[in-house]
């Protein structure tokens, strides 16, 4: 799949699900991916970071991080299994090792936010922008254009969002218009 | 045909794929005589530039690419490709390039580091004919600041300025992805295989 995409696609293209070791992503790369996202196997065995950003750089690995509120010293936890197990870490200060140990992008799930529709979680945006200085792609709680906005300048460098696409409650160009309207650097 | 030098493992599938639309042959290759008997050169980079230097001995080395110049066939470098194009390189120790632009590498002064995205360009460079107004997708958290005297540069800026794209002769090196970038990336890919 990820070669018949990598023939069709002139963007970058990140994968994630069953990575596992060095060797998965090399395989990915070749076929076409430009950068990996891992999650669960990070959580199981951190060293999979340095291994991965060793060898192919840290631009090539995105670190998925499904967090939510908890009683944890930074008020966040990092959760397994879509947020329905948590995953015994505190959701900042594994941000910050990961980094350290060479992830070069973190991809924010806001386990609190997703599916609400009320927003971005800025709370959680503004406290890993806080603790980390690579790209953060936010994700979880979209509902409206003005939330795109507001995760941007709670300290977001990207944005996800999949159900108001899908269901078409706006389209992906509207909240581009939409951005650079307000006067933030987007492609169109 | 364009030669695509393979001196490390990455993604070159995605720039054999841009290539191919112009219409050229494009071979991947780490054998220096296919390398050298095509009509166009492509050198992708990656990993720190230091690194960058080393696999590429495995290949043929600085000599191989300064080879393949001589020709006056079209090379493209890209991404730390271009950067090894240039005289030092100061990511994780200092080390040299192969030197055809006096400049140096070093990290920018930014923020949020890498440098990942989309970025318009400031460019006179014939190269980005039909082009000035696109963005282009960047990965890097190195950059050359300071412009040789004898190329045409096209600039961008994250954190501070720095060159997006070299050219000089038939050398010619982008900073960004133009294989990640789009429609945009093509037509610079076309402009760019326009003149084999």
């Amino acid at each position: 799949m990820v070669q018949k995409t990598a023939e069709q696609v002139f963007i970058p293209l990140t994968v994630g699900g069953g990575i596992r070791e060095v060797k998965d992503v090399d395989q990915l790369l070749r076929a076409g991916a430009d950068k990996v996202s891992i999650n669960t196997a990070a959580i199981k065995r951190p060293e999979l970071i340095d291994e991965i950003s060793a060898r192919f750089g840290n631009q090539v690995l995105v670190l998925s991080v499904d967090a939510r509120r908890a009683d944890s010293p930074s008020g966040y936890e990092v959760t397994t299994h879509g947020g329905r197990n948590s995953g015994g870490m505190d959701a900042l200060e594994w941000m910050r090792e990961a980094v350290n140990r060479g992830a070069g992008e973190i991809l924010l799930n806001s386990m609190d936010a997703d599916g609400t529709r009320d927003g971005f979680d800025l709370e959680m945006i503004r406290a890993a922008r806080s603790v980390v200085s690579v790209p953060i792609i936010a994700s979880g709680g979209a509902g409206k254009l003005e939330d795109f906005a507001a995760a941007l300048d709670a300290g977001a460098d990207a944005l996800l969002a999949a159900s108001v696409f899908h269901f078409g409650t706006f389209t992906i160009s509207a909240v581009k218009e939409f951005l650079a309207a307000s006067g933030y650097s987007v492609r169109r | 045909m364009i030669a695509i030098l393979d001196y490390g493992s990455g993604n070159l599938r995605s720039a054999q794929r841009a290539f191919e639309l112009t219409g050229h042959k494009v071979v991947i290759t780490s054998d220096s005589k296919t390398f050298l008997g095509a009509d166009a050169f492509v050198v992708p980079g990656v990993g720190a530039f230091g690194a960058c230097m080393k696999q590429l001995e495995d290949v043929g080395g600085a000599s191989l690419v300064k080879e393949a110049v001589a020709t006056t066939k079209p090379l493209f470098g890209i991404c730390v490709g271009m950067q090894i194009l240039f005289s030092q390189g100061e990511e994780k120790g200092s080390h040299s390039g192969i030197g055809f632009f006096q400049g140096s590498v070093a990290k920018l002064a930014a923020p949020v580091l890498p440098h990942i995205g989309w970025n318009t360009i400031d460019t006179n460079c014939a190269t980005f004919e039909g082009l000035k107004d696109q963005m282009f997708y960047f990965v890097h958290s190195y950059a050359v600041k300071t412009a040789p005297a004898d190329a045409q540069i096209t600039w961008t800026t994250y954190g501070e300025r720095f060159v997006a794209a070299v050219e000089r002769n038939n050398i010619f090196g982008t900073q960004f992805h133009p294989e990640k970038s789009g429609d945009a990336g093509a037509k610079l890919i076309s402009n760019w295989a326009a003149r084999i």
